[in-house]
């Protein structure tokens, strides 16, 4: 079957999608969408999570039929887009991670940007206070590490949180 | 496999009917998991997140109207007062991510003993709604639960509602695993009192081939309890309170836990969800709630 939805702002069109495929396999196997990583496929791991329709969720266990006509938007979507023949500009959530240290094996790691990235945007970017360890870690509870300990996760958590408090509310 | 969309609540229907052997999703938390394992080739997956009455809840005269596919996170992000046991169960499941998809009606399809809606629906007395192109029909969720995973839903019936009656007292939810985050439960409890009759209810979760009511605790308390002024109880009857629960179950030795640990849990679990509420029931909040 054919699935058409809007992935990063760009809308996308896949065919030859099997009705019981996930969205996963489409945005890494059918549109070059790679940055979403496929672990565990039942929803443990977090490794998969995108903003489905504004909301993150795993996208491991959302239908590719599910996604006709919704919105998405993946950790390849976080960054800025380029300036005139510039590069990519990395969003404030993946330059805590990268100064913090927050990155060993990276295979969990587009998938706690996504999560971390919305809990940014839920707290400091709506104007609330910045989240505290135990918020941090009941927003990153599904989404699993096994190299870090999660310390310094939680450190760049912290620091993405105070950059994005002196950047301003935008919601 | 064919991928079907109702858009509307006649057309799911239809679509049920149509494919007796296809499979509802909502938010595929336990659909997709059997896909992905290649555990399930349903003839048909029915799409019901387009279906708007699904995803919504509202007031149902002195009910609460809960639309099956309204997700854990509204749930605990609306519900708290109204359900408040219901809520405390939504916050205990999986992580934020299934929480923003998995919803009860899917909990309810699923049927899964240490499913986490389970024990607050029973306690709290809430009945399930469930609609065909024949009818719509009524079943009480003590009733709703029939053997291992077999539920009253008939094979060409959708789970459209819950219905969750006003709070009239304390309620509680509590549930034990290996962490607080991503755990099927070793063994969950839900109590509620409900002051206006005067009765007690109880459910209890993943000790048992179904969830289910531990009747002779329920009628032990509603006795003992001190409806008038709510007086902390004593301890022997706190502790015969969590026998009656533990000897309720009929759990099985597994991955998560031996029998004998599920009722030990039981017991604990039910002396302090009696504990909490003797303690709201004091403070009056919940009369407020």
């Amino acid at each position: 079957m054919r699935v058409s939805f809007n992935v990063n702002g760009e809308d996308v069109t896949a065919d030859n999608v099997w009705p019981g495929e996930s969205l996963l396999y489409v945005l890494r196997e059918r549109l070059g969408l790679p940055g979403s990583k496929n672990a565990c496929e039942q929803g443990e791991c977090g490794s998969c999570t995108v903003y489905f329709d504004g909301v993150t969720a795993c996208s491991c266990m959302i239908a590719a039929g599910q996604a006709e006509g919704r919105e998405v938007r993946t950790v390849e979507g976080l960054a800025e887009e380029p300036g005139k023949g510039g590069d990519r500009t990395l969003s404030t959530v993946q330059e805590a991670f990268v100064e913090a240290g927050a990155v060993q094996c990276g295979f969990c790691t587009p998938g706690l940007l996504v999560q971390t990235d919305d809990l940014i945007e839920r707290t400091v970017g709506a104007g609330r206070a910045a989240p505290d360890d135990s918020e941090i870690r009941e927003a990153l509870a599904g989404n699993l590490c096994r190299c870090t300990g999660y310390e310094k996760i939680i450190d760049a958590v912290h620091l993405a949180a105070e950059r994005r408090a002196a950047a301003g509310s935008t919601s | 496999m064919e991928f079907l969309r109702p858009s509307t609540l006649v057309e799911a229907l239809e679509a049920r009917s149509a494919h007796p052997d296809g499979v509802p999703i909502m938010g595929g938390t336990d659909v997709m998991v059997e896909l992905n394992f290649d555990k399930r080739r349903p003839s048909a997956l029915i799409d019901l997140t387009r279906v708007p009455e699904l995803a919504e809840w509202g007031v149902d005269g002195d009910r609460t109207r809960l639309g099956a596919g309204v997700p854990y996170t509204r749930i605990i992000e609306h519900l708290s007062g109204r359900a408040p046991a219901l809520a405390k169960a939504s916050r205990s499941v999986a992580s934020p991510q299934i929480r923003n998809r998995g919803t009860v009606g899917g909990n309810l399809g699923g049927a899964s003993p240490a499913g986490e809606c389970h024990p607050p629906l029973l306690a709290t007395d809430a009945e399930i709604e469930l609609a065909s192109v024949r009818g719509t029909r009524r079943v009480r969720a003590r009733d709703f639960y029939l053997s291992f995973r077999e539920t009253a839903l008939r094979a060409d019936e959708l789970i459209t509602a819950i219905l969750l009656p006003a709070p009239t007292g304390p309620q509680q939810f509590a549930k034990i695993g290996t962490r607080n985050a991503m755990v099927i439960a070793v063994a969950n409890f839900s109590l509620a009192l409900d002051t206006e009759n005067r009765r007690v209810g109880t459910g209890v979760g993943s000790a048992g081939p179904t969830p289910f009511r531990a009747e002779a605790a329920e009628e032990f308390l509603e006795a003992e309890f001190d409806w008038e002024d709510g007086r902390p109880l004593s301890e022997a009857v706190v502790t015969r309170f969590g026998e009656l629960v533990a000897a309720a179950a009929r759990p099985i030795d597994d991955q998560r836990g031996s029998a004998a640990y599920r009722r030990h849990t039981l017991a604990v679990m039910a002396r302090r969800a009696l504990s909490w509420s003797v303690t709201d029931y004091r403070k009056g909040s919940t009369r407020c709630a």
